[in-house]
């Protein structure tokens, strides 16, 4: 018997052990038992035991017997249209498709190597595929990377005996501003097109014509604008689709691949990034299918020019109100010096881009140097429910609900949450799991989101601001007799609650408590790749890595002898969040005021510096922090004016670093090895992309200005902050509960006024998504939306201009009547001329004027 | 043997293909037969007849039936294949000209035997002459209550839908058909899942040709046995042989299975010049050709498969010696290669490059080593492609090559409309007689 070695891993195929060695006289040993629905069968002479149901192209795989495939891929569902993978089977007169049949008890599969039949059949089809297939391959994208072309190579006859004239097509063809088609190249696998309609939800790619004019379209006044499209390119078999991002960029070969992880959101993909001379040229999906199977999204796979535009270089010290170049040692000297004066009153907003291991070390340097718990990495809408949330239940509790979990689950309930728009993945995975027919997806929204409609959810419709009574009424207990409403106490069910649930005050509390009373598991999806990291990290006032409440005097001991400093070193009243630095900095300035008033008032000739009461807060460092990003960002840039001293440390030159007194350049993530924990809690490490980068990471430079202090963040590199982390492990000890916070009474809506609903779309105006144009054109337009009552009462017009304004500013966008809620306009947060928090400056649940464009033009109103 | 005018019995009456011209023979009074025997016993006596399909492949009816699984709570479809496309095959269309309520019947009693509540008529696209003949019985039979709901007191419902196709050859493939039936493009699926499990709508369904059909009524009239008195035994009945090509009076014939082709030669009038001819097809393009040395062997089954071909869709086509082989063989390539779907390898890329190749034969300009390539491209893509259109399409040269070798080693030279006079072979040929 052929004994052949096979991986030990993935368990899908298991070999019978090989039989023990016979004593002489012995009889026959017995065949080895096979597992419960396993088959067993032989392919080219080789046995093997496999689950029932396996495709033989899968087992032929797992056996490490090589069968070619183009239309094949293992995510998609079988076609058998390419036939690159004929194989005989014993007692069938024809080859037949490894690809679309199934393994059978005692079946004998013979492939090329063993076959002469399947040799020729297969030899025939290369030969097919390769008559019209254009010489390009020296210019061809795919080329050095190409099935087609490995095959031709490896199998392919050395010339040709085809002497017609080759197929040509006009070329390229933009599917979309991203996605250009060369269809002479194309081999009609229909793995793009079976993707997008199978995995991503949307079809925009078909196959058009017939026979030998077959090829991929798309309808005319319909472009690929799918938040998934750079997949086709990757799965593409052949050089047919390929990305306007990287056309003509770069050989294969040329490239050093290095695996890393996406930091736009917090689904945790693996991706591979491809550089070339420090540049890097393109990422790819990479393969966990834990997390991300094989695809990503646009926005991971894209954008990335952000990485290489408008770097700081130099640090930067504020030189008589002007910053200037400076050199490391000066820069640190000056941060130093102010943030010593400063001390408990300094506040840290990290942001949610930092690695793990950058925000363990903001939170160190703030309380084990600064002695400061005023630390917030939520740089967005917040609330002290979801704070409490944070600490109480998130915060340590390491991997939670899974993306395995989603697969499984009966019920999933998003809770201001639009997946396809916030966490890519996991609308991937819901979609494969509503696919599979046992998963049913609900969302508590004012309407069904293009996304919901793709995962097939059942909105539970409610206006910004109600969704709590929504979710109170599911504990009704009368309840159970609709079977239109989920079913949260079948076992395995989900709740996804998304950032902007902090914005709805009692909505927190309410999801806790439905978790709590119907068993449904909660996970709380961040929209940062960095959130979760921060927040395990410790980067939120009140909390010590992995959930060590502050306010515990056993957390506070565990860690201060992790950093070695003396227990009574570290701050014990909580610090300030977002809100609270806001809230301190109004204050400092209304004391400033009034002492000013009282010193004018005194007669006082000269104003002492001195009789000026303490400040609040005397110092803000900001890392990886925009503006734009707060919630009322006008507000934010008085607040840190008005503070006397800005540590900044970014990669580039925005608004903030304009302010700051001094900034210090760090390095982007491809410029440094790190960690991300995914919304699971999933450690997402990933190795230095860039190995000639002078950059320093966060970490490292706040080694550097608390060597400057006189102090010592102790080693600042990431393998040893890792190690400190993982030696400091979960807390086990007892959490703070949460206040429950009571449902806000729906907002009085006056004539002309809706209630503000507002989310981001994907791609939008993100800063990490500059500088990619043809990604730019596939996202989605603003526009406004309301019900068609809300138009009609409002005057409004289906895709006419509509105004929405607030105190601050307006912003006009066409309108789109949707099925949803009345009284409430729906706006894309962060998009091309709907920027809500920048020109609104309010968010979600907002009461809002919303007036026709022309009546606005007109100032009729 | 003679004519067995069964379905064509009433066709030269001027009212054949209305419901008075129907009933006035018997029509529609096997529908209280067939719902007094019940579902499974018309199964059973469709079993028993030994009905083969008529659109081609011949496999047995009543075994088709029985593969829908029954008391499955799913829906049920009949879907009539009524895309006849193939060349040379011209039977359903004057069947569904001029007897269209034999079908409308045979569509009552099968969707009855398959428990169907709905049954789909897919016409082919360019007959819309069929299509509203079809459509008038489709409305007469509804009107006399033989279809909608609770038909003739028995409880039993049935929607019949007439449906027109856009022209493709490969929607006469049954799954191709359902999915252009759904509203798609039409391309063949993957098989299992068959259509008797999952076939319109991923619900069982039967898809049945519509001279298959049309065969049921008068199986229920008259029974088993009497279809078997024709025929062989595993070839029974008769069937519509529309003989097309260089004879005296081209046409439809239903004739006992197993006449000869003299015989139906005899039929038509003989050869327009007399003689015998040159080669035939005995079952549309589709189908291995045969020569003048094959005229007395049974238009069976079985008796064609003996030698090498297909009986097909029982439709030959005849040709005389003013035909060059080579052009005959280059146009239906030329049909097959704009006909394939382009959904597998071999027949999307294998028919262009074959047609392109006897091109150059049909121009003179062939090579002997073409000849052996071609051999070698109809084998890579005969049971290689995905469905029976490329089979079908590797089919027609290598028979051609082994019955006429000289004929296209004198393409190698000499152009076809050289050797043969191209008006020759028309009907304005000086002496043809049509």
């Amino acid at each position: 018997m052929t004994s052949p070695t096979l991986p030990t891993t993935g368990g899908t195929v298991t070999t019978p052990p090989p039989p023990p060695p016979a004593p002489p006289g012995a009889t026959e040993p017995l065949p080895p038992a096979i597992p419960a629905d396993h088959v067993a069968m032989q392919i080219d002479g080789v046995d093997l035991v496999v689950p029932k149901g396996t495709l033989i192209i899968r087992a032929a795989e797992r056996a490490g017997i090589e069968i070619p495939r183009f239309c094949d891929h293992p995510l998609l569902e079988p076609v058998a249209a390419c036939r690159a993978c004929l194989i005989e089977i014993e007692g069938q007169p024809k080859p037949q498709p490894a690809c679309a049949i199934p393994v059978g008890d005692g079946m004998k599969v013979r492939t090329a190597q063993t076959s002469p039949m399947a040799e020729l059949a297969q030899r025939g089809v290369l030969e097919f595929l390769l008559i019209n297939h254009p010489l390009d391959c020296p210019v061809c994208d795919k080329g050095g990377e190409c099935p087609l072309q490995n095959q031709a190579m490896s199998h392919g006859p050395g010339g040709s005996r085809f002497d017609l004239p080759k197929r040509t097509f006009p070329k390229p063809v933009a599917l979309s501003t991203q996605i250009l088609l060369d269809r002479e190249r194309c081999v009609s696998c229909a793995r793009c097109t079976r993707f997008a309609d199978q995995v991503a939800g949307d079809p925009f790619i078909t196959l058009q014509q017939r026979g030998g004019r077959q090829i991929v379209g798309i309808s005319d006044d319909t472009p690929f604008n799918s938040y998934f499209s750079g997949n086709t390119v990757q799965i593409c078999p052949v050089g047919a689709l390929t990305s306007a991002a990287y056309r003509f960029r770069s050989r294969p070969f040329d490239l050093v691949s290095v695996p890393t992880t996406c930091e736009h959101c917090a689904s945790g993909c693996a991706l591979r990034t491809d550089v070339r001379r420090s540049t890097v040229m393109r990422r790819l999906a990479w393969d966990d299918p834990d997390v991300n199977a094989e695809w990503n999204c646009d926005k991971g796979r894209f954008a990335f020019p952000y990485l290489q535009r408008d770097r700081l270089g130099a640090p930067l010290v504020r030189e008589a109100g002007a910053l200037v170049e400076a050199s490391w040692p000066a820069a640190t000297r000056r941060a130093a010096a102010a943030l010593a004066e400063a001390g408990a009153r300094t506040v840290v907003l990290t942001g949610g881009r930092l690695t793990l291991e950058d925000a363990y070390a903001y939170g160190k340097f703030a309380r084990a140097v600064l002695g400061s718990d005023s630390i917030d990495f939520r740089h967005r809408a917040t609330s002290a429910e979801e704070a409490d949330l944070l600490r109480g239940v998130v915060a340590g509790a390491g991997l939670g609900v899974t993306y395995a979990d989603l697969d499984a689950a009966p019920s999933v309930l998003l809770v201001g949450f639009e997946p396809e728009e916030e966490s890519p993945i996991i609308f991937l995975r819901l979609r494969a799991a509503v696919g599979r027919g046992r998963t049913r997806v609900f969302s508590v929204a004012p309407f069904a989101s293009p996304g919901a409609a793709k995962l097939r959810a059942r909105v539970l419709a409610a206006a910004p601001g109600q969704e709590p009574g929504v979710l109170a009424a599911l504990r009704d207990p009368a309840r159970d007799a609709d079977a239109a409403l989920p079913d949260l106490s079948a076992a395995g069910s989900v709740i996804l609650l998304g950032e902007r649930a902090a914005q709805v005050p009692g909505l927190i509390t309410q999801a806790t408590e439905l978790a709590r009373t119907t068993g449904a598991r909660l996970a709380w999806v961040p929209r940062r790749a960095g959130e979760r990291g921060a927040l395990e990290a410790g980067a939120l006032p009140g909390l010590l890595p992995w959930g060590r409440p502050l306010a515990d005097p056993a957390a506070r001991e565990q860690v201060a002898t992790a950093w070695g400093v003396p227990a009574d070193a570290l701050p014990t009243e909580p610090g300030l969040d977002l809100a609270g630095l806001l809230a301190a900095v109004a204050a400092d300035e209304a004391d400033a005021a009034e002492a000013a008033a009282a010193a004018t008032g005194t007669g006082a000739a000269a104003h002492d510096p001195a009789d000026e009461p303490a400040r609040r807060v005397e110092a803000v460092i900001l890392a990886g922090v925009e503006a734009a990003d707060a919630p009322d960002p006008e507000a934010f840039l008085a607040a840190l004016r008005a503070v006397p001293f800005v540590l900044s440390l970014e990669t580039r030159a925005t608004e903030l670093t304009d302010l700051a007194d001094v900034v210090l350049p760090v390095a982007v993530v491809t410029e440094k090895s790190g960690t991300f924990l995914d919304w699971e809690g999933r450690a997402r490490p990933f190795g230095q992309v860039l190995r000639e980068t002078t950059s320093i990471t966060d970490a490292r430079a706040l080694g550097l200005v608390a060597r400057a202090m006189g102090r010592s963040l102790g080693s600042i590199e990431v393998p040893d902050l890792r190690a400190e982390l993982a030696r400091l492990g979960r807390w086990q000890g007892a959490r703070p509960p949460g206040e429950p916070v009571a449902l806000a009474p729906a907002p009085e809506l006056g004539p002309g006024r809706a209630i503000l609903a507002t989310w981001r779309h994907l791609l939008d105006e993100g800063v990490l998504q500059q500088g990619e144009q043809a990604l730019a054109g596939t996202a989605r337009p603003a526009v406004a939306r309301t019900s068609a009552t809300t138009a009609a009462a409002l005057g409004l017009v289906d895709g006419s201009p509509v105004t929405v304004r607030s105190e601050a500013g307006a912003i006009t966008v066409p309108l789109v009547v949707t099925a949803m809620v009345d009284g409430v306009v729906w706006l894309p947060g962060n998009s091309a001329g709907s920027t809500v928090h920048a020109t609104l400056r309010v968010g979600t649940g907002a009461v809002v004027g919303v007036a026709p464009a022309a009546d606005e033009a007109g100032g009729a109103r | 043997m003679t004519l067995t005018p069964v379905l064509t019995a009433h066709w030269d009456e001027p009212d054949s293909y209305t419901i008075h011209g129907y009933r006035r023979h018997g029509g529609y009074e096997q529908l209280a037969t067939g719902f007094a025997m019940g579902p499974d016993a018309l199964i059973q006596l469709v079993k028993d007849s030994g009905l083969r399909g008529r659109g081609g492949a011949g496999f047995p009816t009543g075994m088709k039936w029985g593969f829908v699984p029954q008391g499955d709570g799913k829906a049920h479809y009949l879907v009539v294949n009524a895309d006849e496309s193939e060349p040379g095959a011209c039977k359903d269309i004057p069947l569904m000209l001029a007897n269209p309520h034999a079908l409308v019947e045979g569509c009552i009693l099968t969707s009855y035997a398959i428990r169907a509540n709905w049954a789909f008529i897919y016409v082919r696209g360019e007959v819309p002459h069929v299509h509203r003949r079809l459509r008038a019985a489709v409305r007469e039979a509804y009107a006399a209550g033989f279809l909608g709901t609770n038909i003739q007191g028995t409880g039993f419902d049935l929607d019949l839908v007439v449906h027109a196709g856009a022209g493709a050859y490969i929607c006469g493939e049954e799954t191709a058909l359902l999915d252009s039936l759904e509203g798609r493009r039409g391309q063949p699926r993957l098989k299992p899942p068959f259509p008797a499990v999952a076939g319109l709508y991923a619900s069982p369904t039967v898809v049945n040709n519509v001279e298959t059909i049309a065969n049921v009524p008068s199986i229920v009239r008259n029974g088993a046995d009497w279809l078997t008195q024709w025929g062989t035994q595993k070839s029974p009945g008769f069937k519509l042989m529309s003989v097309s090509g260089h004879v005296r009076r081209p046409g439809v014939y239903e004739v006992a299975l197993g006449t000869t082709m003299r015989e139906l030669l005899g039929y038509a009038g003989g050869m327009r010049h007399g003689g015998e001819p040159k080669f035939w097809l005995p079952g549309g393009s589709s189908v291995p050709m045969l020569t003048a040395e094959h005229l007395d062997l049974p238009l069976t089954y079985e008796d064609m498969a003996g030698v090498g071909t297909m009986l097909g869709t029982a439709t030959p086509m005849v040709f005389d010696d003013t035909v060059s082989v080579v052009k005959a063989i280059t146009r239906w390539l030329e049909f097959y290669k704009h006909e394939s779907c382009g959904k597998c390898t071999p027949c999307r890329e294998g028919t262009g490059w074959i047609a392109g190749t006897l091109g150059k034969f049909e121009a003179g300009r062939g090579s002997e080593a073409e000849l052996g390539m071609l051999e070698e491209l109809c084998g890579q893509i005969l049971g290689r492609s995905f469905c029976a259109l490329g089979d079908a399409a590797a089919t027609p040269f290598p028979a051609a090559l082994k019955h006429f070798r000289a004929e296209w080693l004198e393409a190698t030279h000499t152009p076809a409309d050289e050797s043969f006079d191209p008006t020759a072979a028309t009907v304005l040929a000086a002496g043809a007689t049509r």
